[in-house]
């Protein structure tokens, strides 16, 4: 293994970029593919549905035998509002493998009574996302539908191109919030890309059933993206 | 956020590559051992990583345990020449039986030293 790729490779993945270390198998000579580099061919192809899948593994391209490695970073969850719906939605998030960090500046909510075991921060999500602000690997979730609190970190995660945005409200409150982020200069491709109302369709009624389906939601925009490729 | 940030440097103590760049950049003589193919049921997913120094001191897994020790012998020899080895481990091979494989499953291993 090269040794200075080795370097560069970490360091991708401190900052949290999505990387393939391939390796010919033949001559054991590496190459490091970081995510949207263009490579032509059958081996191109096989590095883009790497990318796409996350799994690792031996690939036939070019009458050669290459070993991919997949780094994708983990996947984060950011839930603005510690709301009810958040109560249960950070542990099961946690336990589906998600990163997850909940922010709400209102204190009588973020208390760490109502949210044991959770990353809570209890500031304005512009300064609560300070030392990790939302990637593409990351999914927004906004539950306070107060503007003053989600707006902020939802035009953030349209703009960094976050996997997955939904914001709680109604089609009502909805309609309120695309006029407001079209005044913030967000197209409406931008905007459409918001999951609201927010989570699957599922006849969801107590928080804990409301959560199940955003998880769900979350899950379907990670595994099986609209658009594969589409980045 | 400290638990998160307790999390993270804690992964990358335990992170392979992360000890292989630390190792390296100690001076040390490292090879990487990888998962690259399993058949039937594999203790560790392919793309698992074991790192290796020319003492024999190692990080990260490529199995349950059952393995690691024939890995790690072999990392000395690659260290030494520099070629890259293909290491094969299954039940239906007689030496991977002995070392312990009792999963059922077969891994193919790749070794390669860094540098």
């Amino acid at each position: 293994m090269d040794p200075h790729l080795l370097r560069k490779l970490n360091e991708a993945r401190r900052e949290r970029k999505a990387a393939i270390m391939l390796t010919d198998l033949a001559d054991g000579r590496n190459r490091l593919v970081m995510k949207g580099d263009p490579v032509a061919g059958e081996l191109g192809e096989a590095i883009e549905k790497a990318f796409r899948t996350g799994k690792s593994g031996t690939v036939e391209a070019e009458g050669q035998r290459f070993f991919l490695k997949v780094h994708v970073p983990s996947p984060r969850m950011v839930i603005i509002g510690a709301v009810h719906i958040s109560q249960a939605l950070a542990p099961m998030a946690a336990m589906a493998g998600f990163d997850v960090r909940v922010i709400d500046p209102r204190t009588a909510f973020a208390t760490p009574e109502r949210f044991e075991n959770v990353d809570l921060v209890a500031d304005w999500p512009e300064d609560a996302l300070k030392d990790r602000p939302i990637d593409a690997f990351t999914a927004l979730v906004a539950v306070t539908h107060d503007p003053k609190i989600d707006d902020w970190p939802l035009i953030s995660a349209l703009k960094t191109g976050a996997f997955y945005v939904g914001a709680l409200g109604s089609r009502k409150t909805h309609a309120r919030r695309v006029e407001r982020l079209t005044e913030a200069g967000l197209g409406e491709a931008a905007i459409d890309r918001i999951a609201a109302p927010i989570g699957l369709d599922i006849g969801a009624q107590s928080p804990e059933e409301i959560a199940v389906a955003i998880l769900a939601q979350v899950i379907a925009a990670l595994r099986k993206p609209a658009q594969p490729g589409r980045d | 956020m400290t638990s998160q940030t307790i999390a993270q440097a804690t992964d990358d103590q335990l992170d392979p590559l992360m000890v292989a760049e630390r190792w390296m950049l100690d001076g040390r003589e490292v090879a990487v051992a990888t998962v690259i193919e399993t058949w039937g049921s594999a203790p560790r997913p392919v793309g698992s990583h074991l790192v290796i120094d020319a003492e024999g001191s190692f990080s990260g897994s490529v199995s349950g345990g059952c393995v690691e020790g024939a890995v790690i012998s072999e990392a000395a020899g690659v260290i030494a020449s520099g070629e890259p080895k293909m290491l094969e481990f299954g039940v239906a091979d007689e030496t991977a039986w002995r070392v312990g494989l009792s999963c059922g499953g077969r891994i193919q291993v790749y070794l390669e030293r860094v540098g």
